[in-house]
């Protein structure tokens, strides 16, 4: 029988087959199963009590050796102090660097050449491969998916459960697959292809479905690109978004420090190369967009499925025909104090946030650049620039990425996840407007009452010279 | 975890009317560096439940500070309720609050499974349904709910109506498992899975 990529991942990971053959078939597909888990990736946020948990039942972590730290969420981008953003904070960076060192889990703590955001980390050190399962207590695991890896974020309990049995229970999910044909057209990204996918499917559109992107738009894109593209499948509400690997995956990954080498890269690579779905695999729900039709998207709600192209007019509630939705946009214009109609270029921003999972990439860092060096912040606003990760802020400072920014009177910081959830002390105030290369406008996201748009790296340095949002393609 | 069972609940409802409300609002990101799984009640929903940061001023205008309405222990919402972030502090902090049971158009995965995992129970139906509860409790904000997980039914005056949920999670819910415990019943099969790989994806 054709199967698709994730039937391939699904059926190699199952450990108890009887388990299966036992499970009542009530979940949606009919199938559940224990898989097993080849990839842990954890932090300092969600692991606490998963850990607290293991030590009442005097259990260990299984497999320390496929579980890899470090601290992102609630760490300062200006000091490398762990007590810089308070005692809390510091008590639970402390407890990760004690529970690690207990259970024999490599660290990559502040400070150390190696720490980032966990999925920029994760990727550039070669830990997710083609074919993998991979989970972290952090709904942005799902940016793994980029390498044909199958890869979602998990809540503490489950934490525990990997820990403890290095498997989860799941059942299966549905299968969507997501064709982007045709060539992205000049100044248009990544981040506006996933935010437009989002746009069309709605915010839930992919509930209870593993999302499969294909077509010659995505295979034309690089791994920092597809990473930008899986990193919000969850903001469809996917389980996980998958690509496919191919050259462009196994040139990235060669050489990196924990990809297999020798005999073991050929090995790996006989079975990478087997990890497609098969041409006449059936998808549950099949979705396409022409690449020519997608314009620099720019959300004007509180979630990420409300967004347009720059240059339509702000929506107005009677333009949804289902009251959930019209209900949803007055509630959204309301707390975004925008006016149905309203031009996106008649919008000013105080605040410009370019990192995070999503766009903290070493590609992202250089988009941004390109546009920051065509002028200066615009007097009133404050714009910050966090790289994903020391590696990328190592990178950005080796091309004078960082003079360039600062020269252009950005704030270049310490990599973390920062303003994208503000766990930090780089939160917005009340009736900030900030254009954020993040992954979530819901409100009070980046600060109780603050306003959030989200963009591609290239929009939102755009929108700090401007003062308002541009169009990227002005800038070309 | 092990937990004691949930199998009847009734009580009275909190109508939350509202679609698409993320974990942000449930439990927003200043109240995640504690690294208990316990406390959390108090900040739940805390940018909508309350003015001021310190959580001294309750807004009159939130359900959750309706008079007729103290004392719930059951959450009506709308669909893609718990989406975003897969923080299990949104269960933890409804728990914490008292609520027991979440009836829902939609659910957002991560959020589902973490509710099951803390005895907290999703039940899921139809919009026309949860048209019905709403008017129910407008109406009469004492109405009593009654939620049978064995029978998968929730009745309230005279409307009674049968939700779906899987087999083991149900399971899991009624008996409150330790389901770790469980899988490790199987470790022998985890760890000749494991032998069975080949040497490079050994760890």
């Amino acid at each position: 029988m054709a199967t698709t990529l994730y039937d391939k991942i699904w059926q190699a990971h199952l450990v108890d087959v009887e388990y299966v053959k036992d499970a009542k078939k009530t979940s949606e597909t009919g199938e559940e199963g224990l898989i097993y888990i080849d990839r842990h990736l954890i932090h300092e946020v969600t692991t606490p009590q998963a850990f607290a948990g293991l030590d009442e039942k005097s259990r260990k972590v299984r497999c320390p050796e496929r579980t890899f730290a470090t601290m992102d969420h609630s760490i300062s981008t200006r000091s490398l102090a762990l007590d810089a953003c308070g005692p809390t904070n510091k008590l639970q960076l402390q407890t990760l660097a004690d529970n690690c060192e207990k259970h024999g889990i490599v660290l990559f703590p502040v400070g150390h050449q190696k720490q980032g955001i966990v999925h920029v980390m994760g990727p550039e050190l070669g830990l997710i491969q083609p074919g993998m399962t991979v989970v972290c207590g952090d709904s942005h695991t799902a940016t793994h998916g980029a390498f044909g890896a199958l890869a979602f974020g998990i809540g503490t309990s489950q934490v525990e459960h990997v820990f403890a049995t290095q498997t989860l229970k799941q059942s299966k999910a549905k299968s969507m697959k997501v064709q982007v044909n045709g060539s992205l057209p000049i100044g248009i990204t990544a981040k506006d292809i996933i935010l437009a996918i989002i746009g069309k499917i709605g915010h839930a559109g992919a509930t209870g479905y593993v999302i499969e992107y294909t077509g010659e738009a995505i295979s034309a894109l690089s791994m920092e690109e597809r990473m930008t593209v899986c990193n919000m499948s969850i903001e469809a509400g996917a389980k996980a978004g998958l690509i496919a690997p191919d050259k462009t995956t196994f040139d990235y990954l060669k050489g990196r420090e924990y990809a297999p080498k020798g005999d073991d890269w050929t090995q790996a690579m006989a079975y990478w190369t087997s990890l497609m779905s098969d041409k006449d695999a059936v998808f549950d729900k099949i979705i396409e967009l022409n690449a020519t039709d997608i314009t620099p998207q720019v959300t004007w709600g509180t979630n990420p499925g409300q967004v347009i192209g720059v240059n339509q007019p702000v929506p107005k509630p009677s333009d949804f025909s289902d009251p959930i939705d019209k209900d949803s946009a007055n509630k959204a214009l309301k707390y975004m104090d925008l006016i149905a109609g309203q031009k996106l270029s008649d919008i000013t921003v105080n605040n410009v946030f370019i990192g995070s999972c999503t766009n903290g990439r070493i590609e992202d860092m250089r988009a941004a650049a390109a546009i920051a060096k065509q002028g200066k912040v615009a007097p009133g606003v404050t714009a910050i620039v966090v790289p994903g990760s020391v590696s990328v802020k190592q990178q950005a400072e080796a091309e004078q990425l960082d003079k360039i920014f600062i020269e252009a009177g950005f704030e270049w910081r310490l990599p973390g996840c920062s303003m994208c959830l503000g766990m930090n002390d780089d939160f917005l105030k009340q009736g900030d407007r900030c254009a954020s290369t993040s992954n979530r406008n819901f409100e009070g996201r980046q600060g109780r009452g603050a306003r959030t748009h989200l963009v591609s790296p290239a929009m939102a340095a755009a929108a700090a010279l401007a003062g308002h949002f541009a169009d990227v393609r002005d800038y070309q | 975890m092990t937990n004691t069972g949930i199998n009847i609940h009734t009580g009275t409802a909190m109508p939350l009317n509202q679609a698409n409300v993320d974990t942000d609002q449930i439990i927003p990101k200043q109240f995640l560096t504690a690294v208990t799984r316990s406390g959390y009640g108090k900040h739940l929903f805390h940018d909508w439940r309350y003015l001021d940061q310190h959580e001294q001023v309750p807004n009159p205008d939130f359900v959750f500070n309706k008079a007729q309405h103290q004392g719930a222990s059951v959450l009506l919402t709308r669909e893609n309720f718990g989406c975003g972030s897969s923080r299990e502090h949104a269960p933890w902090s409804l728990d914490d609050y008292g609520f027991k049971v979440v009836i829902g158009t939609s659910f957002a995965d991560i959020f589902y499974d973490n509710c099951i995992n803390n005895q907290l129970l999703p039940v899921q139906l139809a919009s026309e349904t949860m048209d019905q509860l709403f008017a129910i409790v407008e109406n009469d904000p004492a109405a009593q709910i009654t939620v049978n997980l064995q029978d998968q039914k929730v009745s309230v005056g005279d409307l009674s109506v049968t939700f779906e949920i899987a087999e083991q999670h149900k399971t899991n819910l009624i008996k409150g498992l330790d389901t770790i415990g469980q899988t490790l019943e199987l470790d022998d099969k985890i760890t000749a899975f494991e032998n069975n790989l080949p040497e490079w994806q050994r760890a």
